[in-house]
């Protein structure tokens, strides 16, 4: 689907492995992933299979044992590209208001850093507002974390990753915490961030009706050593709504996605158990 | 009457009713001024000797805050320096526990040695003994910092300056300020040590020259008066912490009430 000229996030033949020696993890066997620009891809597989590690690779937290990472045509880091995370922790600072909470990448991110001074008190304080009434804490930037519930923790951590309008965005189970009730609402709220902004998104999930609502493409992974085994396009209008998650076509999207990943599990009953051999 | 003017009121009513069950057993037992003085006694010394205590506990005093204030900056930077660098943790740490482990008393000649007697080595031991829970504390507060917000802030390729300034430092500053309330009382430690043995003023040298003599309650005033001034620098510590660090404990008070 997504040409040449406008993929953002390739992955080609890329391993990974934790540790050295005796020791030596192989998180990741060699992957290929390519993610269009303003693309919205979910990441779902079992526990351990590698998820987290292909969002530190392409964020460049972790480097590549062998292989290549590119991010917006060069090599990862090698150009500096606006990046967002957030976290099933929403891991907020308990001693600055919600507000200031949004406001922290404005202040280390370039080219909003040098003009931190003067603008925090106007045009980013009206950004950081704007944005917090958009997933619906309006009036709630004056508080601070320890007076927000669970929910509320995650829109503002949702608000603090896309402040500074990051090209990019990674989300590890962001909802992972989350009634379903308030997973379902946040979805929707996510759904309308990404339309109005159009980051490239890879989203990181346990719950499959999760990755068919938000995504373009679902990857399945498996783990020993992580890699992709199934890479599905999702091809249902959007806005997408709750109602759609329940009709014939999703249903058997979601189905057989969790086949997928059932059978995944049963040849590795026992992940941590066994040890490459080295 | 609210249960926190209660409590108030009960401690205050403990720590009076020691006094007064000292006061009794003296009395009591007939215990020697020389061995045990009463509360009485001690204060009325305190009283009547106050000209002569007053230039002594200015010295205590001062020696001590210069030396604590030393300590708060030395102890800082080398928690800072401790706390988020791998190297300098694995190198300071052995150091430091070594270090502290021996004792303070016999690093007072070393000083005396090479600055002479009086205030230096007093101000020296000071800082070295406030130095010790500053460092971990800071250290500890830094690297406590959850990993995930580290990736955070490494993903918006924050510097580590910038990861300390606005995440680690704030984070550690609890911690900070829980030690400072110990420190400034084993700085008080620390002055009336070097007093006591290198030094011809300060509250030490009055206690060291009064038990010489014999002069059994002038020991205890001493006492008393470093007592006092070490609550008193502690409740204004725990004054401090309570305003700057709030956010620390609003958490505890919420789920409270
Ligand atoms: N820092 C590390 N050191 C050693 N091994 C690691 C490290 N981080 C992850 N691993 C291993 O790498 C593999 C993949 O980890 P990863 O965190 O990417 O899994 P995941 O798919 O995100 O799992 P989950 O769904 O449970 O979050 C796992 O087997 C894990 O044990
Ligand atoms: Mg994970």
């Amino acid at each position: 689907m997504s040409n040449a000229r406008d993929e953002f996030v390739r992955l080609q033949q890329v391993t990974l492995s934790y540790g050295r020696g005796e020791r030596v993890v192989h998180a990741l066997g060699e992957t290929n992933l390519t993610v269009g620009k303003g693309d919205f891809v979910a990441l779902v597989g079992p526990s351990g299979c590698g998820k987290s590690t292909i969002l530190k690779l392409v964020t460049g937290l972790l480097s590549a044992t062998t292989g290549w990472v590119m991010v917006a045509g060069r090599e990862v880091g090698a150009e500096p590209v606006r990046v967002g995370m957030a976290f099933q922790n929403p891991t907020l600072l308990p001693w600055l208001s919600i507000r200031d909470n949004v406001m922290l990448p404005l202040k280390i991110v370039p080219p909003f850093r040098q003009e931190y001074r003067a603008k925090r008190k106007t045009e980013f304080r009206d950004r950081a507002d704007a944005l917090l009434e958009q997933v619906g804490l309006k009036g709630f930037a004056d508080k601070y974390p320890w007076q927000l519930s669970g929910g509320m923790l995650q829109r503002a951590s949702l608000c603090r990753a896309l402040i500074h309008d990051p090209q990019l965005l990674m989300l590890d189970e962001p909802f992972g915490a989350l009634d379903q009730f308030t997973r379902e609402e946040l979805w929707a709220v996510l759904q309308d961030l990404w339309m109005t902004r159009r980051p490239t998104v890879l989203l990181v999930t346990h719950d499959l009706k999760e990755a068919g609502y938000l995504a373009n493409r679902v990857c399945v992974m498996r783990a020993r050593p992580g890699h992709i085994v199934e890479d599905r396009h999702v091809d249902l209008p959007r806005p997408r709504t709750i109602d759609m998650t329940y009709e014939p076509d999703f249903v058997s999207l979601t189905q057989r996605l969790r086949a997928l990943i059932v059978s995944a599990r049963a040849d590795d009953p026992l992940p941590a158990a066994t040890g490459e051999p080295a | 009457m609210s249960p926190n003017t209660r409590r108030h009121l009960q401690s205050a009513a403990v720590i009076i009713g020691f006094f007064l069950f000292w006061e009794a057993a003296c009395v009591l037992f007939h215990v020697k001024e020389i061995v045990l003085p009463r509360p009485s006694q001690i204060l009325v010394t305190l009283w009547e000797r106050a000209p002569a205590i007053w230039p002594h506990t200015v010295q205590t005093l001062y020696t001590t805050l210069v030396g604590f204030a030393l300590g708060i900056v030395s102890g800082v930077l080398i928690g800072v320096l401790i706390g988020s660098s791998r190297l300098a943790y694995d190198v300071g740490y052995p150091l430091l526990v070594g270090f502290s482990s021996i004792p303070k008393v016999a690093v007072v000649p070393i000083f005396v040695l090479w600055f002479g007697a009086g205030t230096v080595p007093a101000v020296l031991t000071a800082m070295i003994m406030s130095l010790f829970p500053i460092v971990v504390n800071v250290a500890t507060g830094l690297a406590t910092t959850e990993p995930e917000l580290e990736d955070v802030m490494k993903a918006l390729r924050a510097t580590k300056l910038d990861i300390l300034f606005n995440v680690g430092l704030p984070r550690a500053m609890p911690y900070f300020f829980a030690s400072l309330k110990v420190s400034v009382t084993l700085a008080f430690v620390g002055t009336v040590i070097a007093e006591t043995v290198a030094s011809n003023r300060g509250i030490g040298n009055l206690m060291m020259i009064a038990s010489s003599s014999f002069d059994v309650p002038l020991v205890f005033a001493g006492l008393l008066v470093l007592a006092l001034l070490g609550v008193g620098l502690y409740a204004i510590f725990s004054v401090i912490e309570g305003r700057v660090i709030g956010w620390a404990r609003r958490k505890d008070d919420f789920a409270m009430g």
